[in-house]
């Protein structure tokens, strides 16, 4: 009897390999995915693999990756949010009210800022989680509200912020060897968020709800407040993003941001994150979101049209989502 | 297991590997304790300390004092978990009628009646998922209120649903203490290690070989099972509700779920079984509640009555079982073969043969690749290798609905999620494999021969609705599997293949489903039958394909064939392949 469960244990455990296996070659294919774009864009122009221009790759990077990083753990849940890209300019545009019309310091300011981004992500838990809306029609709307909003707070015009002290370095400045700091500020809010995900009940709550929501809820776990606190991490996250925006051009732009949420969507994807939620790899995003900005920014140095930088992303966002399809394989493919 | 036997033998009472410790001579049943108070005052010290060790095991109450584990012995027999005059309606439904339930210390108390009887709702009382309109619960005789599967867990009282409630992409550890983890300073920080700890002690205490660190949708069905039961445990439960437990365990696999719960019981805890089974509960009982129509019927000592007198309860009137069927002319026309089937994952080099007027049972452990063949030969997976000649023609079968052009028709073993539209009426589920044939030249559906065609069915099929205009969902199991089987009839199809055709399904439905199997084969039709169930293969099946590690061991005749036949079989890959490892 003992002889036969063992057999099947045995076989579990070459399971269990053969899925560990599957997901290593994974996370290879989006390391080599950016090693061979690296090379092709190097071998093509020679301008690619110049300081500044890396230097201004990472700096795109920053603001793409960091809201992907929260959309991450959204994802993670099985749910999305479209919030990301507008909700950043709506962050952006209070970011300067606070600092220019208000003339807050920057200390109170920028952390305000970053508290909206929170505020949106409340909204949208409080829509999904309580009040049950579909996360793609609720954030869709959302999205419209802060693109709205972003435009009654700033009067529709830029907000510029040279005036202000001090700003402009939250970006640009080098605070680490010269690295700018809004490569430096990734590369923290990643440690942090895989830190968040592996080894905190937020992100252990997270995959749990994305794998079986009914089950974690049977469990005893309070899933409404979970799925709040998540898209509240999202949000600041995209208010994150929005205040490193905004020091980056030095201004606050009402009008960016559209879109944005596709380049975040992409990279977590790409990265490894299932969209059916239960699945979620930081690194992953982080690479997802270089691969994103690389392939950006070579198209644009080999002076490709924007038109067709958009239809490649694209192209490359279906990849990835194709991708997602045929890993999950068989096991779940009704 | 007897409440006897099991309070005087130490293996329900002490955690296993600790046997050594003190022999049947130093063990004093409750029974004998009543009538010798002395040799209860001597053996009173050895017996706290092997109940502080059967706390722990159990959990029980961790921290019990040595007064309450002096009470222990007295406790078997004494009520645990009862229900009082419960009361429960639903929407056009009175589910639960005034029912009095009594779960005792150390028993094994098996809850069984036809569906729609109430013992889900019950269960579901006793587990605090549903509040009672009328009528209590009492916990060690003290009222106690359920708002919650959560405040039932921390009252002891533990649900393991028939349906896993698991996260596949957790691993093993993950799982059993989601919610409990383990953790550095406030709960917010994963403490991994000491999870993966305590889940590695939990599974050596339950003997059962599974890796805590390994994701559970990676394991086979059994497997999760024991998930689920090592999940319950953990919560240091009392009272043990399992709903089905062994509907998707094969006869091996029982035994390992029965030595759980033999380990399980002592004279503090309990466990509730639910079942339709009726070996099982047989074996497994201590007593048995009969529920009919909501209401309880009989309680009764599961030594003191027969199977027959149970199912005689359930159904309220006799069910003649004849464990094998007729021997019938044997057909020559061959209408289905398969040769050399395999599939990427599992099944290798499948070769068959099915005739005209014959049922072909298709026998073996659960993961042997039973469903997988039905699934690879209609299509819904891809094969690697092989081929199907039907009627003496090689077809080329890429999906379900080739496989239904050619005759063929696959009746899932899970009926919910393949085999109907739960929100549709009968007709329309009736109709659906038929759209094609009932639309007029516009392409719009012609509502009244689709009516006819149900009605027919509804009649010939004997299926139980007061309409067909009814929906799916409204329908109990049994008849639920009739609308799946005249979907198919409907459609013509000569062959068709039966995975578990009687899972959840009570037993009167199920001699139902049996004598509709026969009429079938008497009209020509060729059958597949795949079960779990040892008797239900014997009592239906012609000839007998035994699966093993997805090879067809042996094709046997029903006159050849025993139990202990088909589980050689059966277990032959199992076994050889852990012989040749050690």
């Amino acid at each position: 009897m003992t002889a036969i469960a063992l057999t099947r244990v045995d076989s579990d455990r070459v399971l269990a390999l053969r899925s560990h296996a599957r997901q290593s070659v994974q996370q290879l294919l989006v390391f080599a995915t950016l090693a061979v774009l690296l090379l092709v864009f190097s071998f093509a122009s020679p301008y690619f693999m110049t300081f500044s221009n890396v230097s201004s790759l990472l700096m795109a990077t920053a603001v793409t990756g960091i809201q992907a990083l929260g959309l991450t753990f959204v994802i993670a849940t099985g749910g999305i949010d479209l919030t990301p890209g507008l909700g950043m300019a709506l962050c952006s545009v209070l970011t300067g009210v606070f600092l220019v019309t208000f003339g807050l310091p920057i200390w109170l300011g920028v952390p305000l800022g970053i508290l909206i981004g929170t505020l949106i992500g409340f909204v949208n838990g409080l829509l999904i989680a309580r009040l049950r809306m579909q996360p793609m029609i609720a954030t869709l709307a959302m999205m419209l509200v802060c693109q709205g909003l972003a435009l009654v707070f700033s009067g529709a015009s830029p907000i510029y912020l040279s005036e202000i002290q001090g700003f402009e370095a939250i970006a640009r400045g080098t605070l680490v060897f010269s690295i700018p700091n809004a490569v430096t500020i990734f590369f923290v809010a990643a440690i942090i968020a895989a830190v968040l995900l592996n080894k905190s009940i937020l992100g252990r709550y997270a995959i749990s709800m994305g794998s079986n929501e009914a089950a974690t809820r049977i469990s005893g776990i309070d899933v409404r407040k979970w799925k709040i606190l998540v898209y509240m991490l999202a949000g600041t996250f995209t208010g994150l993003s929005g205040v490193v925006m905004a020091a980056r051009l030095n201004s606050a732009q009402p009008a960016t941001g559209a879109g944005y949420e596709m380049y975040a969507i992409a990279a977590v994807v790409i990265g490894g994150t299932s969209l059916r939620g239960g699945r979620a790899n930081i690194l992953g995003t982080v690479v997802g979101a270089l691969i994103i900005s690389t392939i950006n920014n070579g198209l644009q140095i080999l002076s490709i049209p924007d038109q067709f930088q958009k239809v490649v992303l694209g192209v490359v966002v279906l990849v990835a989502v194709f991708i997602d399809i045929a890993r999950r394989g068989k096991a779940d493919h009704d | 297991m007897r409440v006897t036997s099991k309070t005087v033998t130490p293996t329900g009472l002490a955690p296993r590997g600790r046997h050594s410790r003190f022999t049947e001579d130093h063990w004093e049943s409750p029974c004998a304790a009543e009538h010798n108070e002395s040799s209860r005052r001597t053996s009173s010290r050895l017996v706290r300390a092997e109940w502080h060790e059967t706390f722990r095991f159990t959990g029980t109450v961790a921290d019990t004092t040595a007064a309450v584990a002096n009470e222990a012995l007295g406790w078997a027999g004494q009520p645990l978990l009862s229900a009082h005059g419960v009361s429960k309606s639903f929407p056009g439904v009175k589910a639960l009628d005034g029912v009095d339930f009594e779960l005792r210390g150390g028993e094994v108390h098996a809850l069984v009646g036809e569906n729609g009887a109430g013992k889900s709702t019950l269960m579901k009382v006793l587990g605090g998922v549903y509040q009672p309109d009328g009528g209590h619960i009492e916990l060690d005789s003290q009222r106690i209120e359920l708002h919650g599967t959560l405040e039932a867990q921390q009252h002891g009282i533990s649900v393991i649903h028939q349906e896993f409630f698991l996260m596949p992409h957790l691993t093993v550890a993950q799982n059993i203490f989601v919610g409990r983890e383990p953790s550095y300073g406030p709960h917010f920080l994963l403490d991994e290690r000491q999870l993966n700890r305590k889940a590695e002690e939990l599974i050596a205490r339950l003997q059962v070989p599974i890796d805590p660190r390994v994701q559970v949708g990676d394991l086979t069905v059994a497997a999760q099972q024991m998930v689920e039961i090592a999940k319950a445990l953990s919560f240091e439960s009392r009272v043990l509700i399992m709903d089905e437990p062994t509907a998707a365990l094969t006869d091996t696999e029982v035994d390992t779920l029965f030595r759980l719960i033999a380990d399980f019981v002592t004279p503090v805890t309990g466990v509730v079984y639910v079942s339709h089974r009726m070996e099982e509960i047989s074996r497994i009982s201590d007593r048995i509640t009969v529920m009919r129509d909501g209401e309880h019927v009989a309680t009764r000592e599961a030594a003191e009555i027969t199977i027959p007198e149970v199912i005689q309860l359930m159904v309220g009137r006799e069910v003649i079982s004849d464990v094998r069927p007729e021997p019938r002319e044997e057909s020559n026309e061959v209408v289905l073969e398969v040769k050399g089937l395999s599939t990427a994952s599992l099944v290798k080099d499948v070769s068959f043969t099915l005739r005209r007027g014959e049922v072909l049972g298709f026998a073996g452990l659960m993961g042997a690749g039973r469903t997988e063949v039905a699934r690879a030969i209609v299509g819904a997976d891809p094969r690697s290798a092989g081929r199907v000649v039907v009627n003496g023609d090689e077809v080329t079968i890429r999906n379900p609905a080739d496989a239904v052009r050619h005759g063929i028709g696959y009746l899932s073993e899970d009926r919910r999620k393949y085999g109907l539209i739960l929100d549709h009426t009968i007709t329309a589920n009736i109709a659906l494999a038929s759209v094609d044939r009932l639309t007029n030249r516009f392409g719009f559906v012609r509502e009244r021969p689709a009516k006819a065609m149900a009605e027919k069915y509804r009649v010939a099929l004997r299926i139980k609705t007061p309409s067909i205009t009814q929906r799916a969902k409204n329908l109990s199991g049994g008849n639920q599997q009739k609308v799946v089987l005249a979907k198919w009839l409907a459609r013509d199809c000569e062959i068709l293949i039966f995975d578990e055709p009687t899972r959840g399904i009570d037993v009167g439905a199920k001699d139902e489903i049996y004598r509709l199997l026969k009429e079938l084969t008497a009209a020509g039709k060729a059958l597949i039958v795949i079960s779990s169930e040892m008797e239900e293969i014997l009592r239906v099946a012609d000839r007998i394909a035994v699966m093993c590690d997805g090879r067809l061991v042996e094709t046997i005749a029903n006159a050849g064939a025993t139990r202990e036949k088909i589980m050689e079989c059966a277990t032959q890959f199992a076994v050889t392949a852990t012989q040749g490892e050690s």
